[in-house]
């Protein structure tokens, strides 16, 4: 190949490759990466486990049936109603949160969001470091504020688990522009759980939320690993005939 | 008696004369197939015509199973799409191939386009058949964007208000333009409704008319090859080209090779990476679409973004708008842009191949630059590559008729 042929042959595949390019959403603090594992069952029974204890008495989940759970996380029909259907009659029904939407609105400012599709929208990344970035903040009518959203309206909901924490700013003048740079946490107040557990702890709920908001996940890749064998196979065989066929052209 | 009766009931020369005494079922078969000639040159580019016609297929069968279970209202639609990709039977493999099918659908297409563009395709006397694939493409952008409303997120409301007032930019009629489009005040379930309409039953009608007529007038000339010269110049005694091997079996079987090939690509993504790092699924559309709070960044999905960058590039709505559709229709008048002699790379001088070059990585940059915000650099950058964009055509027919070419071979290579 000539010289230009292979700039254009090359760009050409950068075409293809350009589709391959991720972009995600932009947030303005860096995520920590959530580092969750899709394949743990024990961990999206935590997972499971957390949710309904702590998330599922204001979040529904309205697109995730209980025995969608109940199939994909190994738990049987006796285990999801004792332990995870605390408002719900039959395994067929999706998570519904206690709290009327409306109420919700009125009391939070706005309606806790619905968290089916959560971790698709926002990233696992983003919810695992939302959960860990509650600080103390007089000011706010919930007394705790978030670095990764700011002014957020919901509560320390975790605050038993992880303490309290201060978050640690920086002044910054350029000219007339002060901008505050966020510098770290320093605890407050202890909680029950260490600061590595209670990663672990986050890090369960995310999985989970992960989970159910693309419950065939696992599957589609163990489907989809037989398929590129079958095709590969396909692929021989149709090398195969194409050379008996073009055997006598020359 | 008995022998004459018969033969009078039996039908002489079997089923396939009982037909092609009523429909030309042999004869159109050889036409088309088996004795329709190709050239035994083509190289993997002559993939992609094909490729096209795989993802249509696979688009329209998706397609129609995933109309049995959406619901085109504002109300429904979003709860829809999860309840196909979560409670029907294989509804998520349905979904994820039609979505990456859109994306992979404009992948084949451009390449296809192309491959056109190496090797002259476009020109005497295929000028109709790049006509009728450049409207393909047309009906094809209407399509997608159809398409990417009915989940009815985020990015599907925002995107399509954002694109669809451009049209407000026309002076005059832009308002009444808009509302005509909309049918009503603002995007809404009315909105909703038609764009179904539109993407499942006008839109495809149109698309399976094309690409068939796009069939008909080449078979009609006959294809080009990586040489770019006429195999049908060149026949044996039996009055078959000599550089031609019949489609099929002999194209079909390589074309086959192809498509393994690419499914395994297609596959690839449809079950390892659906939503391609956000650019075949955008993260902001699993939010459910919501009128009061506009997501932080739109952006159209990637296969339009080229023509999105040279749309902002331009601070001036009207022409920012008046570029953008010249941008996208330029391409249409190829055959008469170019005067090269030659039809192929392979022949032409450097002036041809750096300007091909310089396209290319243009729209590949405007592409990337569509996606990222509109501000400083970016705009810059785009304004840039517009030029270059659009100075590819201008001066296309100054270029090619000073370009010293190679002299082009009897038969092929």
């Amino acid at each position: 190949m000539d010289k230009p042929k292979i700039l254009l042959t090359v760009t050409a595949v950068a075409a293809l490759l350009f589709a391959g390019q991720g972009y995600t959403a932009g947030s303005s603090v860096e995520l920590e990466p959530a580092d969750i594992d899709p394949d743990n069952v024990a961990s999206l029974q935590r997972g499971a486990r957390n949710f309904m204890n702590y998330c599922s008495g204001c979040h529904s989940a309205e697109y995730v049936r209980y025995n969608t759970i109940g199939k994909h996380l190994e738990l049987s029909e006796e285990q999801l109603i004792d332990n995870l259907m605390f408002n719900a009659e039959k395994t067929f029904e999706t998570i519904q949160s206690a709290m009327p939407a409306a109420d919700a609105a009125r009391w939070y400012g706005t309606a806790p969001p619905d968290l089916s599709l959560m971790a698709r929208s926002k990233g696992s990344d983003y919810i695992f470091n939302f959960l860990k970035s509650f600080y103390v903040d007089p000011t706010s009518p919930t007394g705790v504020d978030n670095t990764v959203l700011a002014g957020t309206s919901m509560p320390h909901v975790l605050w038993e688990l992880q303490g309290f924490q201060k978050a640690i700013f920086s002044e910054h003048t350029e000219g007339e522009v002060t901008t505050e740079v966020f510098e770290g946490f320093e605890t407050l107040v202890p909680g029950s759980m260490d600061a590595e557990d209670y990663d672990e702890f986050v890090r369960d709920t995310v999985n989970f939320l992960a989970f159910i908001s693309e419950p065939i996940r696992s599957d589609r890749r163990v489907i989809g690993t037989w398929v590129m064998i079958y095709l590969l196979v396909f692929l021989v065989i149709a090398i195969m005939l194409k050379k008996q066929i073009w055997k006598d052209v020359k | 008696m008995a022998r004459i009766e018969a033969e009078v009931g039996k039908p002489q020369g079997g089923f396939m004369k009982w037909i092609d005494d009523r429909f030309p079922f042999t004869k159109t078969m050889k036409q088309h197939a088996t004795e329709y000639y190709a050239s035994k040159n083509f190289n993997w580019w002559y993939i992609f015509g094909v490729l096209a016609t795989v993802v249509l297929v696979i688009q329209l069968v998706t397609g129609i199973f995933l109309t049995m279970n959406y619901k085109p209202s504002a109300a429904d639609a979003f709860a829809s799409v999860e309840y196909i990709m979560r409670d029907v039977e294989w509804g998520w493999l349905i979904r994820y191939m039609h979505s990456t099918g859109a994306s992979f659908f404009f992948v084949v297409v451009y390449l296809h386009m192309f491959r056109a563009m190496l090797y002259g395709s476009y020109k005497k006397p295929r000028e109709l058949i790049w006509i009728i694939g450049m409207l393909i493409f047309f009906v094809l952008m209407a399509e997608g964007f159809a398409g990417y409303l009915l989940p009815w997120g985020q990015m599907s409301y925002w995107g399509a208000q954002v694109i669809i007032s451009l049209f407000g930019a026309i002076p005059g009629i832009g308002d009444a333009l808009v509302e005509f489009i909309r049918g009503d005040y603002s995007i809404s379930d009315i909105t909703l409704n038609r764009f179904f309409a539109l993407h499942v039953i006008v839109l495809p009608l149109l698309l399976i008319g094309l690409v068939f007529v796009h069939i008909v007038a080449l078979h009609h000339v006959g294809s080009n090859n990586p040489d770019g010269i006429e195999i049908k110049e060149h026949k044996g005694p039996d009055g078959i080209p000599l550089d031609g091997v019949p489609f099929h079996p002999h194209h079909t079987s390589k074309d086959l090779i192809g498509i393994i090939v690419f499914l395994m690509i297609f596959f690839g993504v449809v079950f390892f990476a659906p939503e391609m790092g956000g650019l075949f699924l955008e993260h902001a559309n699993f939010e459910p679409a919501n009128m009061t709070a506009t997501p932080e960044h739109i952006a159209p999905v990637w296969y339009y973004t080229p023509y999105y960058a040279i749309l902002r590039a331009v601070p001036s709505k009207l022409w920012g708008f008046v570029l953008f559709a010249i941008a996208v229709v330029l391409p249409l008048f190829l055959p008469w842009l170019d005067r090269c002699r030659v039809r192929s790379i392979r022949y032409r001088g450097w002036m041809y191949k750096t300007a091909l070059t310089i396209f290319v990585i243009s729209f590949i940059a405007l592409g990337w630059l569509g996606l990222q915000p509109a501000e400083g650099i970016y705009v810059r950058a785009a304004q840039f590559f517009s030029v270059l964009y659009f100075l590819f055509f201008i001066l296309m027919p100054y270029y090619t008729t000073i370009d010293k070419t190679k002299p082009v071979p009897d038969r092929v290579t």
